[in-house]
């Protein structure tokens, strides 16, 4: 897994991710004109003063685009990490202690997971009050489950090797087993699947967004951007289709990554073939 | 956007493990043979069905209740009186205890009655049957069209395995993956109907409309299913058929020199079988889910839309009772492939 060794289209994708990160974190040095303000007509056209004209509301476009990243980003990557965080924990808790533990941790899961994550996102929306912060925390949630499954599947692996073992028998206590044994041998693996779980969550805040569920006006977010201004498509205004095409160009530099820190890692498993 | 995170969650068969692992030691001394049998595996995995389709239905009724946040004060907003809280409370049976409610709730549904929606007082069942026909229309011709064209591209790429059909095929559902199912739709429209104006938007079917009238609005939103749900399949054969092929006993058949049909034929084909069902029950499921981004997208009459809007106003009768629907066709889809692959793998019989 050396960066020299890196095919071009992990670079792309990285290239691609770097972009976005920094439009976000400069948004208000590179953007022509601020989030919120109505700057011109509505729906005005690409070219002239808007590079890619105005919103529904007469705002700039590629400004919220350049906002709208900061939104997108920085809600799919906290959640991310929550959720790993969670996940992670819980698996490798449930691993280390067996028996009863593992137990009811796995078919709480197992419950979870059998509601579709959309539909349960849905309905645990629906009575929450609407911010950042508990976005955040539903998404994390919900990711958890599919974070917890693999991260068991992986710390199962590890946990029956030789050198686990010396350290039980040594009398290392279960904190030192998941931090010290368990956690450094499944992080190749398991930033493969941070990867994965990151364009899902650019995804799924992107679509919670987009049915009105997620990030809320005035700030600028890409799914949302979607939604107000998905009206203009049949008048031919295309202003719905830049933020749009804003999140795929992400999410495939972020899968084209991934492919490779998949590949990468796999082969250190020495499995034959290609699958 | 679901597909995805089942490719994710790497082993197909949800539930099965779950299953599996939970399993009781078989007692010594009892035979082995009837733990084993066909009739008790399948039986204990319906059962287990079953059994989450309950818990999902506590989830949906009580986990909800958990949630911070009363219902009365949310339908009437933050500026009610105490007296007209408590009025609605007790009109919509919120005071009487959780439990109880939960029973009536669970009963009802049982036969067919969902309650009656908070918003408009209509009655949900009624709605939702009559949506959930269009939703399954949708999802149905999607599936017909996908499935096949699934496999076949899959095998197409498996055959010319990094040349050039390989790759194309891989980097065109990579993107495919990549795409939010609303801007497939929106890119749909924007080609199809201001473009070139040969298809209709919104598509909207109401009664009284033939079948090929219906076909004929729903072109655009099965296509946009049809995509999303075709790059997750493909990739998922894709890998299912390699792994059965990159396999030990594939490697000896090879190696003792069997011609490329035997192997294919006598060796790979009977354990592809079992994944490639499981491949296509998982994108089942996510096609019932991708319903509810497309029906917004094209405002199509579904249930998926009914969802939505009811979510927008909190109008918890309708949310909970499409979202346990929704639960059910899944936990059924994903207990339907389980049970192909204990009948299809004889391996699974024998849990260990």
């Amino acid at each position: 897994m050396r960066l020299r060794s890196m095919p071009i289209s992990a670079r792309i994708g990285l290239a691609g991710i770097m972009l976005v990160a920094l439009c976000a974190i400069f948004a208000p040095l590179i953007a022509p004109y601020s989030e919120s303000a109505v700057v011109g007509e509505v729906w005005a056209p690409m070219g002239g003063d808007f590079i890619l004209g105005t919103d529904n509301l007469g705002r700039d476009l590629l400004s919220r685009l350049i906002y709208g990243a900061r939104a997108t980003l920085f809600v799919a990557l906290a959640a991310t990490l929550l959720s790993f965080s969670i996940g992670m924990t819980l698996s490798f808790t449930a691993v280390v202690s067996g028996g009863i533990v593992d137990q009811v941790l796995s078919r709480l899961n197992d419950l979870l997971m059998s509601i579709p994550a959309l539909i349960l996102a849905l309905i645990v929306l629906a009575v929450l009050p609407q911010n950042i912060g508990i976005l955040i925390v539903v998404m994390a949630a919900i990711d958890s489950t599919r974070v917890y499954r693999i991260g068991r599947a992986v710390a199962l692996d590890v946990s029956v090797m030789d050198y686990v073992e010396a350290a039980w028998l040594r009398g290392e206590g279960k904190l030192w087993i998941i931090f010290r044994e368990i956690l450094p041998n499944t992080l190749a693996p398991l930033l493969g699947e941070f990867g994965l779980r990151f364009a899902f969550s650019i995804l799924f805040l992107s679509t919670l967004s987009f049915l009105g569920l997620g990030i809320q006006p005035p700030v600028a977010d890409w799914g949302g951007m979607v939604k107000d201004n998905k009206e203009g498509i049949i008048f031919g205004v295309s202003a719905a289709l830049a933020p749009g095409a804003a999140i795929a160009f992400l999410v495939i530099c972020v899968n084209l990554v991934v492919d490779w820190l998949i590949n990468a890692t796999a082969s250190l498993k020495g499995a034959r073939g290609d699958a | 956007m679901s597909a995805q995170e089942e490719t994710v969650s790497g082993q197909p068969g949800n539930q099965m493990s779950a299953a599996r692992r939970g399993a009781p030691a078989p007692a010594a001394g009892r035979a082995a043979r009837s733990k084993n049998s066909l009739g008790y595996l399948i039986a204990r995995r319906m059962a287990l069905g079953i059994a989450l389709l309950f818990a999902a239905s506590m989830l949906i009724f009580g986990g909800v209740e958990a949630l911070p946040g009363d219902f009365a004060t949310t339908y009437l907003g933050q500026e009610a009186t105490p007296q007209a809280v408590a009025n609605i409370r007790e009109e919509l049976g919120l005071d009487r205890p959780m439990t109880e409610r939960y029973l009536s709730w669970l009963g009802g549904i049982l036969q067919g009655d969902f309650g009656t929606s908070w918003s408009n007082h209509n009655s949900v069942g009624e709605q939702i049957w009559k949506r959930l026909s269009d939703s399954l229309l949708l999802a149905g011709v999607s599936a017909l069209i996908s499935i096949p064209l699934a496999i076949g591209l899959g095998m197409i790429a498996v055959l010319y395995r990094n040349r050039i059909p390989d790759k194309v095929i891989s980097i065109l559902s990579l993107a495919a993956i990549s795409l939010p199912e609303f801007f497939i739709g929106y890119l749909l429209i924007q080609f199809f109907t201001v473009q070139l104006g040969i298809s209709e938007f919104p598509a909207t079917v109401y009664d009284g409309m033939s079948l090929g009238e219906r076909l004929s609005a729903i072109v655009l939103p099965v296509a946009t299913l049809v995509t999303v749900v075709l790059a997750h399949m493909m990739r998922m054969t894709r890998s299912a058929i390699l792994n059965v092929m990159s396999s030990a006993y594939v490697e000896t058949a090879e190696l003792k020199g069997l011609s490329a049909l035997r192997i294919i034929a006598e060796h790979a084909a009977p354990n592809a079988v079992a994944p490639v069902v499981t491949v296509i029950a998982l994108n089942l499921a996510a096609l019932v889910v991708g319903v509810v981004v497309v029906e917004v997208v094209f405002v199509y009459p579904g249930i998926g839309q009914y969802m939505v809007d009811a979510v927008t106003v909190r109008d918890m009768p309708v949310v909970q009772g499409c979202g346990l629907l929704f639960a059910a066709i899944y936990i059924v889809l994903n207990m339907v492939a389980d049970i192909v692959s204990i009948l299809a793998n004889p391996r699974l019989r024998h849990p260990r």
